[in-house]
């Protein structure tokens, strides 16, 4: 890891296809920053992109990365950590992937605690199948496949994260520069799983939760004294209809890591030119 | 055929038959006797009938026959379930204290022997033990030295403490001297044992143990019957050498876990059954056309849907040839021996590897559920040679960076074969995609390059056609009238036949093909052959149609779909009647 590394070094030489205006550029600048500030560089990096305008962010990011299928991202990024625990593996999709196709992996990726970094840009629509409600859409949110509104209640990711045990849960607001890339940094260093939902609006087909409606609303939890070890305080935010939040809710420094829980914390990758030197013992046990 | 001996115990699922059978397998194995079992299992919860048979010989054995000689019957259906491979002399070892099977009628010419396994058992320190008590007895009948059966009993028993293991010894004893005292009769039945030391494995545990043996150090799977036992295998094994086992929570997420492993430049795999392969479908397209090398292992079972979970079929075969949208080139393997699941799973590894592909390894339910007997140097760790293919470390890496320093990991490649750079490695980094991609892995439609990258996929099948060796094995008479040709687990069952048909001067030339893609080039000796039958566990012949498809010709059928793998005689009989069907009709003179 070299320490000269700044965040352009993280950008790729493809133009951004994403609308003008579209929150995942903020989104993906403020992961470039917290990736460089964290020490990483493009070739210690994995990137594993879901599907979705969130999705192109493989492509317009320079790492080692793989841009998969929809839903399934966590898997692949738990795959890549586990088999080179060196390497720093950043998760980013959207909402329909992460909490309705992908919605079961999330769950179990929380409860695993693999120590990588989730980034779910929420813009509360599907954006690249061109404005149709999603998991996170208000229940009143008129689109193309629900005219009257989806009406059903929207998920709340947080509180899925914490009900399925989370070590860290924090959510942010992509065109709060600063604050999202110190948050994106947070879950970064934290020893484990860390789950960051983004505000990161589509300015194309969501005229509700716009930039305007997040900058009006959002308050922001580092303000307000918010002690986030504590679960009670946690749960009390997360739960709150209300508001809408950005800042870091939840922190367990005690969980312990899957990697840790298990053993597995070296690279597996290398192997030897024919089998292990004592794997006739495999062959002995079946006497 | 080999003077053998048949033996089965049978009761309901729950009643420990399968960890007794095994017991008996390990004992003979021990005594240096050549073993192959089968098992007949309704379903995992108690209440189904179920049963463990084993054939043996000191020559190697690799089929089940329809005879019984000893028959230990826990159930008065266990009896009913196999009175057409019962004959007369066969022995029936049965508790009557037992109430359901105090009114057994043993039919006639047969030899009923009431012990009364679980009152020994008690004698020797609990009634768990009645099935011990009944493999003592078997020893009595078979004149078989006891003394094999404690090895397998302390192998079985021996992490549980020494007091249990003495325990069980005593039941075995108390059944061997219960028949010896109390039936003052000649059996007809004496195993022989010799010097020879062999193994005793199933198919599943043959392809965990090739795995870790290539080098495997990472796999994701979701249990399902029958492909769980790989996973069972591995763990508690792959973590000494250094790699993980992961429970998913679905297939779906197996696959892709195992993807992340392979991309991040791990040896990976998965294995599972049927609902699986079908679930990893969309992801499989994936692993194609991002080029990562990876190894998912299909167990066979009955399908459709949940089918027959733990029966017999060779039905997938299309699945994994043709499953999933759009075309992407695969390999499948299929091997058809329990040794061939081991040395095949290595070769999965590397041809994943050295052709960025990923390839199907198929076992059938017959071959992953069977334990048979082999010297230990069929598994010659030695003869094991691991071949990475075109992974770029840091300094080979500049060969394959475009002018602004991009790697090139979809290069096109005059054998199809583009470069592989770890993640970590120095000026690698580039991403992939499910998308269709330029050289850099970046998505394009641009319609030149689309047909560039469709191009490079497929010669990569052309270069392995070229390269390696799609072999196949034969039996019986090269160059005879009659080609009979199988894959998967049949083999064993054939090669039996063949002695049968033979006797009655049927003249077979026998091949069994391990590879269904690339698969070897049949066309001339189907051609050249004036009967041609394929057979196969599966209702329409999935591998007869891809046969037909190389020969451009038609070709005989002999398939079964019922849940029950192929027998030789049965075999030897469906062959002469198809043969019989086929033969132009006699001139009257
Ligand atoms: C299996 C499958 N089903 C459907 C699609 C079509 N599809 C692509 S992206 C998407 C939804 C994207 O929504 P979201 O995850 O919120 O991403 P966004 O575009 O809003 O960033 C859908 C339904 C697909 N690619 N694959
Ligand atoms: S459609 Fe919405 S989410 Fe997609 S690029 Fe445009 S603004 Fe962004
Ligand atoms: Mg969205």
């Amino acid at each position: 890891m070299s320490s000269n590394v700044r965040f352009t070094d993280f950008k790729s030489d493809k133009q951004p296809t994403w609308c003008p205006g579209c929150g995942d550029f903020g989104t993906m600048n403020g992961m470039m920053k917290a990736l460089a500030n964290t020490g990483n560089d493009p070739d210690n990096t994995f990137i594993v992109a879901g599907i979705g305008c969130s999705g192109k962010i493989g492509t317009y990011m320079h790492s080692y990365a793989l841009h998969g299928v929809h839903g399934r991202a966590l898997p692949v990024g738990t795959g890549v950590k586990l088999a080179n625990p060196d390497l720093e593996v950043m998760v980013a999709g959207g909402d329909g992937d992460g909490y309705s196709i992908g919605a079961g992996h999330f769950i179990h990726a929380v409860r695993r605690n693999i120590d990588m970094t989730y980034v779910v840009m929420d813009n509360r629509i599907y954006g690249l199948t061109k404005g149709q409600a999603s998991p996170t859409s208000r229940s009143d949110f008129e689109t193309s496949t629900s005219p009257e509104g989806p009406k059903q209640s929207p998920v709340n990711p947080l509180a899925l994260a914490l009900a399925s045990g989370a070590s860290f849960i924090a959510q942010s607001f992509s065109s709060d520069a600063l604050r999202h890339a110190e948050i994106v940094q947070e879950a970064i260093e934290h020893d484990g799983f860390g789950f960051v939902n983004v505000f990161s609006p589509c300015v194309t087909f969501n005229d509700v939760d716009t930039y305007d409606y997040f900058r009006d609303s959002l308050v922001d939890l580092k303000d307000d004294g918010h002690d986030p070890t504590d679960y009670e305080a946690a749960k009390s935010v997360i739960l709150d209809s209300e508001k809408e939040y950005q800042g870091v809710m939840y922190r367990d420094e005690n969980a312990v890591p899957y990697g840790e829980a298990h053993g597995v914390t070296e690279d597996m990758t290398e192997i030897g030119e024919g089998a292990p030197e004592d794997a006739m013992d495999l062959v002995r046990e079946f006497y | 055929m080999p003077a053998d001996f048949n033996w089965a115990i049978g009761g309901e699922a729950g009643d420990g038959i399968d960890s007794t059978g095994k017991i008996f397998a390990q004992a003979l194995s021990r005594a240096g006797r050549h073993v192959f079992t089968s098992k007949d299992f309704a379903s995992r919860i108690r209440g189904g009938y179920t049963a463990y048979k084993i054939r043996t010989s000191v020559e190697q054995v690799q089929s089940v026959v329809d005879r019984l000689d000893v028959l230990i019957a826990l159930t008065p259906r266990t009896i009913e379930e196999n009175l057409s491979e019962l004959h007369e002399g066969s022995v029936i070892v049965y508790d009557g204290d037992r109430t359901t099977m105090q009114n057994v009628e043993i039919p006639d010419g047969m030899v009923g022997l009431d012990v009364p396994l679980k009152s020994l058992a008690e004698d020797a320190g609990g009634a768990i033990m009645r099935n011990v008590v009944a493999l003592g007895a078997a020893c009595a009948v078979t004149d078989f030295p006891i003394e094999n059966l404690d090895s397998a009993l302390q192998k079985r028993f021996g992490n549980k403490g020494q007091k249990l293991v003495d325990n069980n010894k005593q039941a075995a004893r108390l059944g061997r001297d219960y028949v010896t005292d109390e039936y003052d009769h000649e059996f007809d039945y004496s195993l022989e044992t010799t010097d020879s030391d062999y193994v005793l494995l199933n198919g599943d545990e043959a392809i965990g143990m090739g795995a870790l043996a290539a080098g495997c150090r990472f796999y994701a799977g979701y249990p399902i019957t029958p492909a769980t036992n790989v996973m069972e295998y591995l763990v508690g094994r792959i973590e000494h050498y250094g790699g993980h086992v992961v429970q998913a929570e679905d297939e779906l997420s197996a696959i892709n876990m195992a993807l992340g492993a392979a991309r991040a430049g791990a040896r990976s795999m998965t294995a599972t059954s049927g609902p699986g392969i079908d679930l990893m479908t969309e992801t499989f397209g994936l692993v194609a056309t991002s080029e990562t090398p990876l190894v998912i292992v299909d167990v066979m079972r009955s399908g459709p849907s949940t089918g027959m979970p733990t029966k017999q079929e060779q039905g997938d075969l299309n699945q994994m040839l043709y499953g999933g949208h759009g075309e992407v080139p695969r390999f499948v393997l299929a091997p058809t021996t329990i040794d061939e699941c081991f040395w095949k799973t290595v070769e999965a590894f590397n041809l994943a590897e050295k052709y960025n592909i990923p390839v199907y390894l198929t076992a059938d339910l017959a071959l992953a559920v069977t334990e048979q007997t082999f010297e230990p140097e069929a598994f010659d760790m030695d003869a094991v040679e691991i071949d990475r293919g075109k992974l770029v470390d840091e300094d080979e890496i500049d060969e394959w960076l475009d002018e602004s320093g991009h790697f090139r990991t979809h290069a096109i490649t005059h054998d199809g074969v583009s470069p592989r750079a770890k993640p970590g490695t120095a000026k690698g980094a580039h991403m992939s995609t499910g998308l269709e991609h330029d050289e850099l892995g970046r998505r394009t439609e641009d319609t030149q390059m689309r047909v560039e990258q469709v191009d490079k996929r497929n010669r990569k099948v052309e270069s392995a056609i070229e390269r390696e060796s799609f072999d196949y094995r034969e039996y019986g008479t090269p160059g005879a009238d009659n080609l009979v040709i199988s894959w998967g687990s049949n083999e064993g069952a054939l090669i039996e036949a063949l002695e049968l048909l033979e006797a009655d001067d049927i003249d077979v030339h026998v091949i069994s093909v391990p590879y269904i893609f690339p698969r070897p080039d049949l066309s001339a000796e189907i051609n050249a052959a004036e009967n041609v039958i394929v057979v196969e566990c599966n209702n329409t012949g999935q591998f007869a149609d891809v046969l037909e498809h190389d020969a451009l010709c038609r070709v005989d059928r002999i398939n079964k779909y019922n849940g029950v793998r192929f027998k030789a005689d049965e075999l030897a009989e469906r062959i002469t009647d198809t043969l019989a069907d086929t033969a132009p009709a006699e001139v009257s003179q």
